[in-house]
């Protein structure tokens, strides 16, 4: 039933849109990733780049528009692709491994145990979850996502809730992992530099459309102390934040307002 | 210092006390025979019963009845429970009508059960499935129906149908509810059976102890209600025994 042998996938989508009732959150979005491709969608919260996601993972319906994956239609749950989810999403009733076994046919427990090895929780496989850390958590959800062998991989905020070097020790390890697979991946979060490190290309999402489509040029493994770095999260960040703008509303704030001048005046005298 | 088996000890204590000072209070005079006996004279009479055999005989008979009863009430509760919960057809069809039935006071129905029943085997089973039913169908129902979304919808993510995302997320993810659904009809069972072989039986522990206030026997009327406190508590250790089993993920 998973058609996930080959190794990364192609997306093509054409104009989606999609809206929740009177509310607009997408709207006539076109995008293309290619095979093996690491995208990064970043945005504000609530502009629509979790349903995006979605929409891809075939978990919700568009209004209109076609998502194509290697060129044929998505119409139902996408079978090329497993999803990681913020909040990981494990069964407590399972154990580790019975977890990363979920919708395994049974004679491939061998892989759910590799899957754990690469996670670094092999020795963790008779555990529950409640017993494992939230870092440990999220490996375990990523252990469960690659055990398929997914074509494509959609990753929705999986390391927002992890401390900062947890953080860090988790996208090593999805780059290293994406790199050995080559499968493709979308990584939906709201860290620009998460998404600088890690992806060969960042999407910005502005009011249900794409505003930016930000190829990143670095060799990896990518350090943050490269000039380059620092450079493309800036311009990230000015898009989202609309430097412009606020640069005047600083200039506003550095100028002394009429109470502040009176008072100076006053002082002086 | 440190009691080697504290978890056993310590639970006892209230009605070991309770039980000195009754023997105690009996012995001085305090509480008069005929309205209290002293433990020791209720243990003899169930030593008489016991040996007479007519003990053994009515609590397998009480027992009996409320096993039959919780089977039959507890399955179909839970059935029920289970497709008003997972199907939405079922649940317009059935849930109204159980409701209004859920609010009917069970021992309401004592007269009309007698009369359709007489006093035989089968209206005290059907009273005690009655009980059993709607505590085991509220819980399932509002168990299933309370299953985290997220992870229904993880299950489908990850290929579950039908049945694989029943067994592996849906069942498990209502189970807890299910099972405060049970130790409460646990409960309730035994409460009918008893008001029902007390109103009219000709057999088990609460015949026992309305036969005895015929002939005035404070003691077996005393062993009964000690019975059905020591039965109460088993059926609650069995509870926990599942509770434990079940939810070990949960601690």
């Amino acid at each position: 039933m998973n058609k996930i042998q080959e190794q990364g996938i192609g997306i093509q989508i054409n104009n989606i849109g999609k809206s929740y009732g009177e509310r607009c959150v997408l709207e006539n979005l076109s995008l293309t990733i290619q095979k093996g491709e690491f995208v990064s969608i970043v945005g504000k919260s609530g502009c629509g780049k979790s349903t995006l996601l979605r929409l891809v993972a075939g978990l919700e319906k568009m209004n209109n528009g076609t998502i194509e994956l290697n060129g044929e239609r998505l119409d139902d749950l996408n079978r090329y692709a497993r999803i990681m989810f913020q909040d990981g999403r494990l069964l407590p009733w399972k154990k580790t491994l019975d977890n990363v076994c979920l919708g395994l046919p049974k004679e491939k427990k061998e892989n759910a145990i590799g899957a754990l090895q690469q996670v670094g929780l092999k020795d963790r496989i008779d555990d529950f979850p409640s017993m494992l850390s939230g870092g440990q958590r999220q490996r375990v959800a990523l252990a469960r996502a690659l055990v398929h062998n997914p074509s494509l991989l959609l990753l929705d905020e999986p390391l927002g809730a992890l401390d900062a070097l947890t953080r860090i020790e988790m996208q090593n390890l999805i780059e290293s992992l994406w790199k050995q697979k080559k499968f493709t991946a979308i990584l939906v979060t709201h860290d620009v530099e998460e998404a600088v490190t890690i992806s060969d290309r960042v999407i910005l999402i502005e009011d249900g459309k794409v505003s930016l489509n930000q190829p990143i040029k670095l060799p990896r493994p990518r350090k943050r102390t490269h000039p380059g770095f620092s450079m493309y999260v800036e311009e990230i960040l000015g898009q989202i934040m609309h430097k412009k703008q606020r640069k005047a509303n600083f200039d506003m704030l550095l100028s002394p307002s009429k109470e502040e001048q009176l008072l100076f005046n006053s002082i002086n005298n | 210092m440190k009691l080697p088996n504290k978890g056993v000890i310590i639970p006892w204590l209230i009605p070991l006390v309770l039980l000195i000072s009754w023997q105690f209070l009996s012995w001085v005079g305090a509480i008069p025979e005929r309205i209290l006996p002293a433990p020791t004279q209720v243990f003899v009479a169930c030593m008489e019963l016991l040996s007479t055999g007519e003990l053994v005989d009515h609590v397998s008979i009480s027992l009996g009845r409320a096993l039959a009863g919780f089977l039959i009430g507890g399955i179909i509760g839970f059935l029920f429970g289970l497709f008003n919960g997972v199907f939405r057809f079922a649940d317009l069809f059935f849930d109204t009508s159980i409701q209004m039935l859920r609010n009917i006071p069970h021992l309401a129905l004592i007269p009309l059960v007698i009369l359709w029943f007489g006093i035989g085997e089968t209206s005290k089973i059907f009273l005690v499935a009655l009980g059993v039913l709607f505590p085991v169908y509220i819980n399932t129902y509002h168990g299933i129906k309370s299953v985290d979304k997220k992870l229904i919808e993880m299950g489908k993510a990850y290929g579950l149908r039908g049945k694989a995302l029943f067994f592996h997320v849906i069942l498990p993810g209502a189970m807890s509810s299910i099972l405060v659904g049970i130790r409460f009809s646990l409960g309730v069972m035994w409460l009918t059976l008893i008001v029902a072989e007390t109103i009219s039986a000709q057999s088990g522990i609460g015949y026992m102890a309305m036969n005895a206030r015929e002939f005035m026997q404070m003691d077996v009327i005393i062993l009964s209600i000690v019975i059905y406190a020591l039965f109460g508590k088993l059926s609650d250790v069995i509870a926990r025994y599942f509770e434990e089993k079940l939810l070990k993920w949960n601690t």
